[in-house]
């Protein structure tokens, strides 16, 4: 057959795009189940982290499963509802109206003491940024917080997923005098009293904005609840 | 056949060897820069982008040399395109279930393999018109002289911007100022300007060494 006619063209290039479709989802089909896990371990990883402990892909399942002794899923009323706060996508959540989110909670045994851990998801300045934060069990003052974000700018807003920015957080309060007043993330000159700011990031200001109001959207959430458990 | 040529033949062990010196893909062609520069801040995923495009190059040589008779000429380089995006989708699906850390550090570069013009260059230039076995050798030979470069530039900019060799820590704790020492890393090293500047310095080193790359 002549290779330059048109008829071979169209055959050979048919042929050989359903030949690559086919590999392709074959490997895709056969690999999901470890690509899944993966995905499952970074984020249990990221649970952890939240809390102050540090675990590698080998053992954040076996530390998970020791440490987290609880988890259950409220609503924004603080009652608790059916689900499973592991697997909850909080990108669909979010997308609802407040009242009929699924709120996860996990509860995290560290020497003998619950710790509180709550998801968030927000909005950074190129795209989604995540993140963990616990709470000591007066359900005011934050015991460790773990953020990411998809494609932040490295060297500024990506440096929210480093442990300097994070580290930050400890110890800081949620709450004043009863009412929920979140951390502010700070430019300099910005005043807030000290055990309710961090100190934002240079260059990064919207990424910081974005995960103050992470926080305070998120945490007004789970307002109920906390109250109902302080 | 009595004329058969041997599998490691003075001409094709020359396929694989002067990719790695005289006409070397990143110092001499001057081809696949951006990734080299995007991925080697630390040696890590400079090793595993370099056996990616590994992979990626030799497959791809070996499966466009075995079709090279029956690709359409007019739609030969569409045909190039498929076969290695085919082979990179498969390498990134690889990477993500197997070295999930590693996967996400080189995050879109795996993806840009595809883009890499030292692959559609010897595609092109190479397996459309020899056997397989050469040209799975000049694929070789071609990502080994691109691995090497990045390597060598990883290990440079980890050692000297983080002060460790594939997540190891080298320069001793003591040493560094915060600690009462006299030592700091050079944050410099981690951006990719940095990166050029080591790869300026190898080509200036090899051009040095092998008169026969000057030009007049």
């Amino acid at each position: 057959m002549d290779r330059n006619s048109n008829v071979y063209t169209f055959i050979y290039a048919s042929g050989m795009v359903i030949l690559v479709a086919a590999i392709l989802s074959l490997a895709a089909i056969n690999l999901k189940p470890f690509q899944d896990k993966n995905i499952e371990i970074e984020k249990k990883q990221n649970i952890l982290a939240s809390v102050n402990i540090e675990a590698d892909a080998t053992n954040a399942e076996e530390i998970y499963a020791e440490r987290i002794v609880n988890t259950y899923v409220v609503n924004s009323k603080g009652e608790e509802v059916q689900g499973n706060a592991f697997t909850i996508d909080l990108k669909k959540e979010r997308a609802k109206p407040v009242e009929e989110q699924l709120l996860p909670v996990f509860e995290c045994q560290i020497d003998g003491n619950v710790k509180y851990i709550f998801p968030l998801r927000g909005a950074g300045l190129w795209g989604p940024i995540w993140g963990y934060v616990s709470l000591e069990d007066d359900m005011s003052t934050i015991y460790g917080a773990s953020f990411d974000h998809q494609g932040e700018t490295p060297g500024l807003g990506a440096e929210i997923a480093t442990s300097n920015f994070q580290d930050q957080f400890k110890g800081k309060e949620i709450y004043d005098s009863g009412k929920l007043v979140s951390i502010i993330v700070a430019k300099s000159n910005e005043t807030a009293p000290a055990e309710h700011r961090v100190d934002g990031i240079s260059g990064g200001t919207i990424t910081s904005k974005g995960l103050e109001k992470m926080l305070l959207d998120d945490l007004n959430a789970y307002n109920a609840f906390l109250n109902q458990k302080k | 056949m009595s004329d058969r040529e041997p599998l490691f033949s003075k001409k094709n062990l020359k396929l694989l060897g002067d990719p790695l010196n005289s006409s070397n893909p990143i110092t001499v062609q001057v081809l696949g820069i951006c990734s080299a520069l995007a991925v080697t801040a630390q040696l890590k995923p400079s090793v595993v982008m370099s056996l990616s495009v590994m992979a990626v190059l030799a497959f791809a040589n070996v499966i466009i040399s075995l079709l090279r008779n029956t690709i359409p000429n007019r739609i030969r380089i569409i045909v190039q395109l498929v076969v290695i995006a085919a082979l990179v989708i498969l390498v990134d699906q690889v990477l993500k279930a197997f070295v999930y850390d590693v996967s996400k550090q080189l995050s879109v570069f795996v993806g840009l393999i595809i883009t890499n013009c030292i692959i559609m260059g010897r595609l092109e230039a190479f397996a459309l018109g020899n056997k397989p076995w050469p040209a799975f050798l000049d694929g070789l030979g071609n990502a080994a002289g691109y691995g090497w470069i990045l390597i060598v530039v990883g290990l440079a900019r980890e050692l000297f911007g983080s002060g460790s060799v594939w997540g190891y820590k080298i320069i001793p704790a003591s040493w560094y100022i915060e600690n009462g020492g006299f030592y700091a890393n050079n944050g410099m090293m981690i951006l990719p300007p940095m990166a050029l500047i080591t790869v300026g310095v190898i080509i200036w080193v090899q051009r040095s060494r092998n008169r026969k790359l000057i030009e007049d």
